[in-house]
């Protein structure tokens, strides 16, 4: 609801086609191609005739983007509509610095905060910059970097449960690198990422809070 | 019985010093390769990456001509070549050679490739002896265990570990100071280089049109295990090869940066066939053992024979998050890491491994740092979903398969899924399966007091 706050004061008209579920991502993940392959289908009917597609995550974004292609044979429909639709998927901070042009949405939140690169949006997306660019911009908010801000969450989808064990320590380690920073927010552009770490932040009782990029723009 | 995977993550995970050790080695890794990789003390480190791929990627592809074109070479220059398909058949050319010569007594310098086929255990079942001559190799064979890490094989023992097994192993006073510790492992190791009738070393690099091995090493035992001992046997997966000596520089501009933060290493040996007429150090002998070793068969799949691209820098296992919580003797076979996580199931076969692929959170800080661009991610995908076809072919894992099934049979029908998004909302989540693997490490997350879906209708409509 926030990244569609943002997108509104930005002057852009925001749809939601109900028909959208998931992007396939934990069966592709998971070696279930043909559930994957179902998935993805349906989502690249749903979403065909969309100007720009803008995503609150980034390895929701780099799915679609960057492996739907690959799920279909090269010369079928589904191949040749993903093609067409991946320059137009975008990450919602990637929309906001490069097809708005805005790198100040006018927001203003007071705190010190953080910010967590998910690996999917750094790696894939190359998305980098962007997201630190319009967190520097927000007024009352001081932006301190994290010495391992580029380490993974520890989420990776079904992998949380399967290694349960693994995924929560990278989690720590993570959670002792947020601490070290003394900031009271971690903000992210991958609700998963966030979802990992609030789950381990609430566990060990400390005070700090996540928030998605958007969460932190549209606050005023 | 042996500890399971799981068994193994668990041990590793609850030994704090253990942690501590690894995060210790890894993280001083990270920061040194970290310095010499930079935009300013190496303008062209992504065009080496670009170049080193493709060189690798030309040179997997015509292996056949490179590996004759080398042979051809070694020859040349009065060395011998043998091709073993398997572990014991590289055995067996160095207990025909030993008994030829009548040895005893072989010193080692570090080589993955003989871990890969037990060669040491091998040797010694045949009344051989065999010493490791690299320190953490050295350490870790009178540990009786293998190696940790594909560059650092001791990375997880501190110095007083090592005071404890040289007093133990060696009764000597138990001495934590690095230096002391050097000091009588070389005394040691003097010895057993004078006394050596044979020195087996690995490859860093095979190139096809000198006939020469090529061995990067800081020690210099390296040096010593293949100019001392008459006999030089260099055993090496036929992966090594490279085509020109021209290419070498490419490769070492990257091998000892992304392994330990050297621009160099300090020794690098190129060696070309036995001591000729005249001249005065090296071997009388130079065998070089090729092994294929189930290469050839990666070697037929276009989709992930990129995997052979691998110099074993060790970059991917420093980098992997996972690897730094679980360790290297977690992993079943001698490869550790994110490398070792997609040779394993190849080597070995899928069935054999099937849990590896799937630990790992897919983060690609692997193939960030691959000095020759190894898209594990990408191969860890692909032996995923041949973990699943396999799974349904032996009637394997219903549960899970159903789960995915029902996901894509509501995921593709919109009005079921908005309907059982808000039945879930409203029911308790029992805490079994995933759900308590979920909250052995977190909580479960606070969902708002309506669904986005409500609350975009309120938006619409208001």
């Amino acid at each position: 609801m926030a990244m569609a706050t943002v997108l509104e004061r930005l002057g852009f008209a925001v749809d939601f086609p109900g028909a959208q579920t998931c992007c396939g991502q934990p069966a592709f993940n998971s070696g279930y191609l043909d559930e994957a392959r179902a998935v993805a289908g349906h989502t690249l009917k749903t979403l065909a005739d969309c100007e720009y597609v803008v995503v609150p995550s980034g390895s929701c974004s780099a799915m679609m983007s960057h492996h739907y292609e690959e799920l279909f044979e090269a010369g079928s429909p589904e191949n040749a509509l993903a093609a067409s639709l991946s320059p137009r998927i975008y990450e919602f901070s990637r929309f906001v610095t490069e097809v708005a042009g805005v790198e100040d949405v006018g927001a203003r939140f007071d705190g010190i905060a953080t910010y967590h690169d998910s690996c999917h949006a750094l790696r894939e997306l190359k998305i980098k910059d962007g997201p630190r660019r319009l967190l520097g911009n927000v007024r009352g908010l001081e932006l301190r970097e994290m010495d391992t801000c580029e380490e993974c969450c520890g989420f990776g989808g079904t992998f949380s449960v399967k290694f349960a064990g693994v995924s929560g320590g990278m989690a720590r380690s993570k959670i002792e690198s947020i601490l070290r920073t003394g900031a009271s927010t971690v903000v992210s552009i991958d609700s998963s990422c966030l979802m990992q770490l609030q789950g381990a932040i609430s566990r060990a009782g400390l005070p700090i809070r996540t928030m998605h990029l958007a969460e932190v723009l549209a606050s005023r | 019985m042996p500890e399971t995977f799981d068994q193994k993550i668990a041990t590793t995970l609850a030994d704090s010093r253990l942690q501590t050790a690894i995060y210790t080695a890894t993280n001083r890794l990270i920061s040194h390769r970290k310095a010499v990789v930079s935009a300013d003390a190496l303008p062209d480190y992504q065009e080496l990456r670009t170049q080193a791929n493709a060189v690798k990627a030309h040179t997997i592809e015509n292996l056949d001509w490179y590996l004759e074109e080398f042979e051809r070479n070694v020859l040349d220059h009065g060395g011998h070549v043998h091709c073993c398909r398997s572990a014991a058949d590289v055995a067996d050319v160095v207990l025909e050679i030993a008994k030829r010569r009548g040895a005893r007594m072989i010193v080692k310098s570090k080589s993955m490739t003989t871990e890969e086929v037990d060669l040491n255990e091998r040797l010694e079942h045949h009344g051989l002896q065999s010493v490791e001559s690299d320190f953490g190799e050295y350490i870790i064979q009178l540990m009786h265990t293998r190696p940790y890490h594909i560059v650092a094989p001791a990375l997880h023992l501190t110095r007083y570990d090592v005071a404890d097994l040289f007093e133990r192993a060696l009764g000597v006073p138990n001495d934590p100071v690095i230096e002391n510790q050097c000091r009588t492992a070389r005394g040691v190791l003097r010895e057993k280089f004078l006394e050596a009738d044979i020195g087996i070393s690995g490859a860093n690099f095979l190139i096809a049109d000198s006939g020469a091995v090529t061995i990067v090493e800081n020690e210099g035992n390296a040096r010593l295990s293949t100019s001392a001992p008459k006999v030089h046997i260099a055993v090496a997966g036929i992966e090594k090869l490279i085509p020109r000596a021209q290419d070498l520089g490419t490769f070492l501009k990257l091998l000892g940066r992304s392994a330990t933060g050297q621009p160099l290493t300090v020794y690098t040996s190129f060696l070309a066939g036995p001591k000729r007429s005249g001249e005065v150090d090296g071997p009388e002998e130079f065998h070089v053992v090729l092994l294929d070793g189930g290469r050839t068969k990666l070697l037929a799949d276009p989709e992930k024979r990129e995997s052979l691209y691998c110099i074993r820098c060790g970059a991917c296992l420093n980098h992997c998050p996972v690897y730094r919580k679980i360790g290297g003797h977690s992993f079943p076979w001698v490869y550790s890491g994110p490398i070792g996580a997609i040779l394993t199931p190849q080597f070995v076969g899928v069935e054999n491994a099937p849990q590896l692929p799937f630990a790992s959170s897919l983060c690609g800080a692997c193939a960030e740092v691959c000095p020759v661009k190894i898209d594990i991610p990408k191969i860890l995908l692909e032996l995923r979903a041949e973990v699943k076809t396999a799974e349904k072919q032996n009637g394997e894992n219903q549960l899970e398969r159903a789960a995915f099934s029902a996901f894509a049979y509501m995921a593709v029908r919109p009005k079921l899924w908005a309907r059982a998004l808000g039945f879930g909302r409203k029911l308790p989540i029992p805490p079994v399966g995933p759900v308590a693997a979920w909250l052995s490490e977190r909580e479960m997350p606070k969902l708002p007091a309506k669904s986005f879906r409500e609350l975009w209708k309120q938006r619409k409509s208001a």
